[in-house]
């Protein structure tokens, strides 16, 4: 689109002028709420979804754990301690794709059109979304650390060391949110963000250290997943549930999160209010 | 007599696209604006500007006296959607659907929950309120769509293809409640593919083609422009049909018109007693006639006139892709 004139120009450009009841931050908290508690809602009376959502990592758990764990850890059964921070921050990296489905489903159903007719906050949808899925992924994670409980994946950290590494992964989580945001707005059709949401999320959590130490693949590969915030995040967790000192990977994944969550949530929101 | 819609020189490109390409619109409040055009004339990109979702190229477009470009949040506490998608959450309930939009525009869980019942009455589905939204057929998700742009009291409402893929009874149906509507006093402007649609509900109907206005009027007044009759010829050979054409141009006032898929020609004519020169004229040519007939013009056939094609163009699956394409394009 080519923006000659002022009016042709979305987004954040557009003020109204003189509109007593703009919605306030109250106003725009609230909404998002309601439309977060909408999709939840959506989500619970649809269990399948909810069943996918957790059979999914709880399986790759136990096929990790199982027919990589003697090979990889030995036989002692000690993969499976440093296998759970890793399918965790997996799990959390793919938890995006519900959020680039939600979305784009949002837009081509016409819901996107029907909330952005309405006087209410335009950002709301958004962070509506972004609210159900992390609570989704809280909610899903808790369950996935009692499954490798089960196993015999063992915290040897403290309680504020277990709710600083929820915290830092869920924190990690939300900001690839807006990533899917971005995808879903972008993608043309629920089709598209199905087959190509997802693919990134491949070499992204696979070339990490989620599932294997860094130190045992080739240097060319090392030098991407030593950046990776996928092996950040990993490890920052793992240090904080084995009670190690973490301050320095707890720094590096939290500036990854900053700093993708500002670029992705700006490109989100641009996306969204000069949609069409 | 206020405006309630108006527009001027209003255009939108996307691209090298002129979706529509400066048009002026005045709807007096309390009162029905049919839109009509084939696919692709520009009804639903007027639709979306003037809701706020789509900003003009150029022009201006106001709603109940406000700007849509610099006052976007006015127009919205004024104004009701119901866009061709049915916005209905499958996994709510009727009930829930409106209580949520209710809840949105700032009511009380109580208030919300009352004008969504009332809307679910007025709209028919009192009984079904209750029950998901993904055990509705598709004339009660249209018209629970309907309910949910009405849960703000809109002053002016947009509907962009209300009835588009319903069975005629559900078409009805949706008719009445729009017409109770409009008997209560909100501004309608509603786009539509059917003629017989804006013919029933629209006080006036402004005609679009390619984003352009070809011609405004109400009803009758456009049906005049086609003359006081239609003559209806169905040679008995369709390879005459041509033929046939090119006789009747020697009497009638305007120009035959050949439909092919129909095998006829059709053709105003000012005079009923030019009836009986046709059949002469054509009896002369040696053209058998299979079927005549004289009746008063449809709006298709003003279209027709209007335009050289029908409103309703075989739907071409290619077509309406390339819409939703070059719409997702302009993101």
């Amino acid at each position: 689109m080519t923006a000659t004139t002022t009016a042709t120009r979305g987004g954040p450009a557009v003020r109204d002028r003189g509109h007593p009841a703009r919605p306030g931050p109250r106003a725009i908290a609230s909404q998002s709420l309601l439309i977060a508690r909408r999709n939840l809602t959506a989500l619970v009376r649809a269990p399948e979804t909810i069943f996918f959502s957790v059979i999914q990592p709880i399986m790759f758990l136990l096929l990790f754990n199982y027919v990589f764990g003697g090979a990889i850890g030995g036989r002692g059964g000690g993969y499976i301690n440093f296998l759970m921070p890793g399918i965790l921050v997996q799990f959390i990296a793919f938890a995006t794709f519900s959020t680039a489905l939600g979305l784009n489903t949002d837009v081509a159903k016409g819901f996107v059109d029907r909330f952005r007719s309405l006087p209410i906050a335009r950002s709301a949808v958004l962070t509506g979304r972004i609210l159900s899925d992390a609570v989704g992924m809280a909610f899903n994670t808790v369950l996935l650390g009692a499954v490798g409980m089960l196993m015999g994946f063992r915290i040897t950290g403290g309680p504020t060391s277990v709710v600083g590494a929820c915290l830092l992964a869920w924190a990690f989580g939300i900001a690839l949110c807006w990533v899917g945001a971005v995808i879903g707005l972008t993608l043309r059709s629920p089709e598209a963000v199905q087959s190509g949401g997802m693919s990134w999320l491949f070499p992204l959590t696979f070339a990490s250290s989620a599932f294997a130490p860094a130190e045992t693949m080739p240097g060319w590969l090392q030098a991407f997943v030593n950046v990776n915030p996928v092996t950040i995040t990993t490890d920052a967790i793992r240090a904080l549930l084995a009670g190690e000192p973490a301050g320095s990977l707890v720094a590096a994944s939290l500036a990854w999160t900053a700093a993708i969550t500002a670029v992705f949530f700006t490109l989100a929101v641009r996306r969204f209010q000069r949609m069409r | 007599m206020t405006i309630a819609i108006q527009a001027e020189g209003l255009a939108k490109s996307f691209g090298d696209i002129r979706a529509l390409d400066g048009i002026d619109l005045e709807v007096p409040s309390g009162t029905v604006l049919g839109l009509l055009g084939p696919n692709g004339s520009g009804k639903t990109t007027a639709v979306r500007i003037f809701a706020t979702l789509l900003q003009p190229t150029s022009g201006r477009a106001s709603v109940a006296g406000h700007d849509v470009v610099s006052q976007p949040s006015r127009v919205r506490s004024v104004i009701g959607l119901t866009s061709q998608t049915s916005a209905v959450d499958d996994h709510l309930t009727g009930f829930e659907n409106l209580e949520i939009i209710g809840r949105l525009l700032g009511l009380a869980k109580a208030d919300a929950g009352a004008r969504a019942r009332a809307l679910l009455d007025r709209v028919d589905l009192a009984s079904d309120g209750d029950r998901r939204a993904r055990t509705y057929s598709g004339g009660m998700r249209r018209r629970l769509d309907l309910a949910a742009s009405l849960v703000g009291r809109p002053k002016v409402l947009f509907l962009d293809e209300p009835t588009t893929g319903l069975d005629p009874r559900s078409r009805i149906q949706l008719w009445g409640t729009i017409r109770e509507l409009v008997a209560d006093g909100t501004t309608v402007l509603l786009t539509t593919q059917y003629l017989e649609e804006a013919d029933h509900l629209a006080d006036t109907i402004t005609v679009l083609d390619q984003g352009r206005v070809i011609a405004r009027g109400t009803s009758d007044q456009l049906k005049a422009q086609t003359g006081g009759q239609f003559l209806e010829v169905r040679p008995q050979d369709p390879s005459r049909l041509d033929e046939a054409a090119a006789t009747l141009a020697t009497l009638a006032g305007g120009a035959p018109v050949v439909d092919r898929e129909g095998r006829l020609v059709g053709v105003s004519v000012d005079d009923p007693a030019l009836v009986a020169a046709a059949v002469r004229q054509l009896d002369t040519a040696g053209i058998r006639i299979a079927d005549l007939a004289l009746r008063r013009p449809s709006l298709d056939d003003v279209f027709l006139q209007l335009t050289g094609h029908r409103s309703q163009p075989a739907p071409a699956a290619g077509a309406a892709s390339g819409k939703r394409r070059h719409r997702r394009k302009a993101a």
